[in-house]
């Protein structure tokens, strides 16, 4: 046990991940988070795909500086282990006995030639949670098709809402199929697991699936259901405004940048509307439609507003729509976020000090227990940190049998 | 015990005090996993989702004091597998009956607006004392505390002050188009939340305490955006939109197929799936061209790297390409639309759309699991209750409250 760590909801939970880039990665951050201790494998010399994509400080390419690397691996302790070798595959089985649940998101053609996959773990293990993170889901007509957050985005559904009419439509930015699947996947293993040990010791483990794809298509697409089924309406893009609902509902112009207004209730808007004072629009038959507004001429109807919103600053704009209680707030840019008064105040971001990449402020959790704290303990691991700590000290690998290994590309 | 079809949460009782989307989302999340969730909602103050003309039924009659509370299929998708009490509370005997119903269960939800539990009396000091280990999981739009506490926002507004909204658009140079079309900021914060509650179940199974958990939904979004705060800190770089580029993959875009507004997905990364998507085309001439010979050459011509793709893709069938290309090793699939998405057959045998019998509509379709676990996978057992469905249960069979007495109660607009 590690002394530091306070008491975790997932204390005493071991997690080994087998993942690579962003929605195996990030499941396990969520869980190391929540106090598991997640042991990471990667593989030798190359490590995971995501120490190469940065960003790097500088944009100077370095496996032990890349951004998304450090983020998405917080808190974890790391291992260097070819799964596919006689000794490797010894190492893993010894640590798989001692794991709850077993983390990956790799092709099924590669966990089933290195068995790997929940088949081949489930005899040997059979407490063992197997959480399976892949583009399109382990079962099904596409399980064996190749995919990456794109794809996965576009079977989702979320691409083809986003975007102008009559262009291509937007991929959802940032990978954020692979996040949200990520913590889909938290989900289940954490549902999984208080299954597993109301029955005690008798408990089974069993095969978590989570689809990049599916996640999205049900909990986000799923929102257009009763569209389709009791209007056939299939499908939209309407730029920068929601299609459904009331006017105003849409993304504009500042005088500094962008501001995204939502005041689906009367009261609401018109406390918008006192704000402009007197307009003469607003007593047309026309502009007083506001589902017309939003659907059928909201290019019009945005114009009429635009002007009042292009006389002021983004931070003059949130001011005046708080005190008014107006849905209206401004776009922020990653770095405005940054420097939130209201995020800092609660202490969301959390520095971290990492050896190679210095201090850098990481979003913190998504969420604060008042009795089991998340952590913040941990950089991310270098390459093979951890290799004697957990291969020598607790499975009990001699110290001296390390360097030949890592000449064999074992470690 | 949990079983097989109820799921691994069957030993649990939630009660969801959530309306709109993002709090009856995190409890029905659970409720499919077997936990039995009471929705306590009121004729008072209808769940928004409830209101407004239904899609679906022609009974007009009284509107939403009619019969449209109950046609509203949204809301069926949110609230199914969950049993439903009407509950005043704006009425003492209101609040009371829901501190009884609290002491009986384990886990408490609600995505109510800052301070509105304590002017309850319902904030968790006061439930601790009804119950020492229950669990409360709050979902605050932006947190129960600084200077934005009681702003007004729901998703969009969320996504906007997270900085996703920021880099959602063609190109920097371009008006953002900002909006996503689904509610994004509401997913995310339901799933969070749904394994906040667990994570607290598992700590009280082991220490025996209970205690509360704030989901704040822009930290929640925030929480998936690491990359982008990084970039901002490493080089200074203030990450803008670009569409559907990618600095690892070309091709990567949405390209357009035969048909009205029909697009598909195609990703290609290494050098490996170059050439199968090369053979996949039957090696046309300008996949020699020098602007593409290598991947560094393909990122920096992807402009007309996608010009002469999108040559190919337009006079085929989006499902033919996607074939083609999936043959070759070549990541491709069809941009879909909930019309795609529902008759598709990969999607349904998985699971993700189910059907229920609602006693005003009759079978009716909604959205179904979102992962599936193979010892415990859950299940969609049940439409979404009408209102005040399960008030004698919940009240007299669980609560012990006698049935003349639950009928006064009814009478006096407390159970309502």
């Amino acid at each position: 046990m590690q002394p530091e760590v306070l008491s975790g909801s997932l204390d005493g939970v071991r997690v080994v991940e087998w993942g690579s880039f962003i929605s195996a990665p990030f499941c396990g951050k969520v869980l190391a988070e929540l106090g598991a201790d997640v042991i990471k494998i990667e593989p030798p010399v190359y490590g995971d795909e995501s120490r190469r994509h940065g960003p790097f400080p500088q944009h100077v390419p370095d496996g032990e500086r890349s951004g998304l690397f450090l983020f998405t691996n917080l808190n974890k302790r790391g291992i260097t282990l070819d799964p596919g070798s006689a000794t490797g595959r010894e190492l893993l089985e010894s640590l798989l006995d001692t794991a709850d649940v077993f983390l990956e998101n790799q092709p099924a053609a590669l966990t089933q030639s290195h068995c790997l996959d929940y088949e081949s773990l489930r005899s040997l293990f059979p407490r063992l949670i197997v959480t399976s993170i892949t583009p399109y889901g382990r079962s099904g007509p596409y399980r064996d098709y190749k995919g990456y957050d794109l794809t996965a985005n576009a079977i989702g559904g979320m691409s083809f809402g986003a975007g102008h009419p009559h262009r291509e439509p937007l991929t959802t930015p940032l990978y954020q199929a692979s996040y949200l699947a990520g913590v889909g996947a938290a989900f289940a293993s954490v549902a999984a697991l208080l299954g597993r040990d109301i029955k005690g010791p008798g408990g089974q483990g069993q095969l978590v699936d989570v689809s990049e794809g599916q996640v999205m298509s049900v909990l986000l697409s799923g929102y257009h259901l009763p569209t389709y089924i009791y209007r056939g309406v299939a499908g939209w893009r309407s730029g920068n405004r929601m299609r459904l609902g009331l006017f105003p509902n849409c993304v504009l112009p500042c005088k500094n940048g962008y501001v995204c207004i939502d005041a689906p209730q009367l009261e609401q808007y018109q406390r918008f509307l006192a704000l402009m004072g007197d307009q003469e629009w607003v007593n047309e038959p026309r502009y007083r439609d506001r589902r017309a507004m939003s659907e059928d001429y909201p290019e019009e109807a945005e114009a009429l507003i635009t002007p009042w919103f292009m006389e002021h600053t983004k931070e003059e704009i949130l001011a005046i729509c708080l005190e008014n209680r107006i849905p209206c707030a401004p776009v922020r840019t990653f770095g405005e976020v940054l420097e939130d008064v209201h995020l800092n105040s609660r202490e969301f971001f959390k520095d971290v000090e990492h050896p190679q990449a210095g201090n850098l402020r990481y979003p913190g959790a998504a969420y604060r227990f008042s009795e089991s704290p998340c952590r913040y303990v941990r950089s991310a691991p270098a390459l093979g940190q951890h290799n004697q700590e957990i291969l020598c000290g607790e499975l009990g690998l001699d110290p001296s049998r390390l360097p030949a290994m890592a000449r064999a590309g074992v470690i | 015990m949990p079983d097989a079809l109820h799921g691994p949460l069957t030993p649990y009782r939630i009660v969801d005090l959530g309306s709109a989307w993002a709090g009856p989302m995190a409890a029905q999340l659970l409720a499919d996993m077997g936990a039995q969730v009471i929705k306590v909602e009121s004729r008072q103050r209808l769940d928004g989702l409830r209101l407004g003309r239904p899609m679906v039924g022609e009974d007009a009659a009284g509107g939403d004091r009619g019969l449209w509370p109950e046609l509203q299929p949204l809301f069926h998708s949110i609230n199914r597998n969950k049993l439903g009490v009407t509950l005043n509370l704006r009425t003492g005997e209101g609040i009371d009956l829901a501190r009884r119903l609290i002491a009986r269960s384990d886990v408490v939800m609600n995505n109510f607006s800052p301070g509105v539990l304590s002017r309850l009396g319902l904030d968790y000091p006061e439930l601790k004392r009804l119950r020492p280990d229950i669990i409360l999981v709050s979902m605050p739009s932006v947190g129960d505390s600084g200077p934005l506490r009681d702003i007004l926002a729901y998703a969009p507004i969320i996504q906007a002050l997270s900085g996703l909204m920021s880099v959602v658009g063609y190109d920097e140079s371009e008006p953002l188009v900002g909006e996503l079309q689904s509610p994004w900021s509401d997913a995310v914060a339901s799933i969070y939340a749904g394994l906040a509650a667990m994570a607290a179940l598992r700590h009280r199974n082991r220490t025996g305490r209970g205690q509360m958990v704030e989901v704040a939904q822009l930290e929640a979004t925030a929480s998936m955006l690491g990359e982008a705060f990084l970039s901002n800190q490493m080089n200074g770089k203030e990450p803008a939109p670009e569409g559907n580029h990618d600095a690892e993959f070309a091709p990567h875009n949405n390209y357009p197929c035969a048909g009205d507004d029909k697009w598909v997905a195609i990703a290609v990364k290494t050098e490996e799936e170059w050439l199968g998507f090369c053979l996949a085309l039957e090696n046309p001439a300008w996949t020699q061209d020098q602007r593409f010979a290598d991947r560094a050459a393909r990122l920096a011509n992807t402009d007309d790297l996608d010009r002469y793709v999108s040559r190919w893709t337009r006079g085929l069938p989006a499902q033919e390409i996607t074939q083609k290309l999936q043959d070759n090793g070549v990541a491709a699939m069809p941009v879909m639309n909930i019309e795609d998405q529902f008759l598709d057959p990969h999607l349904q045998q998985r699971d993700a759309y189910a059907q229920v019998e609602h006693p005003h509509i009759g079978a009716e379709w909604v959205y179904g699991m979102p992962w599936l676990l193979s010892g415990t996978p859950g299940s969609v057992r049940t439409p979404a209750p009408v209102l005040g469905e399960h008030n004698e249960y919940v009240f007299h069979q669980l609560l012990g409250v006698p049935l003349d007495e639950l009928e006064r109660l009814q009478e006096q607009q407390v159970i309502y």
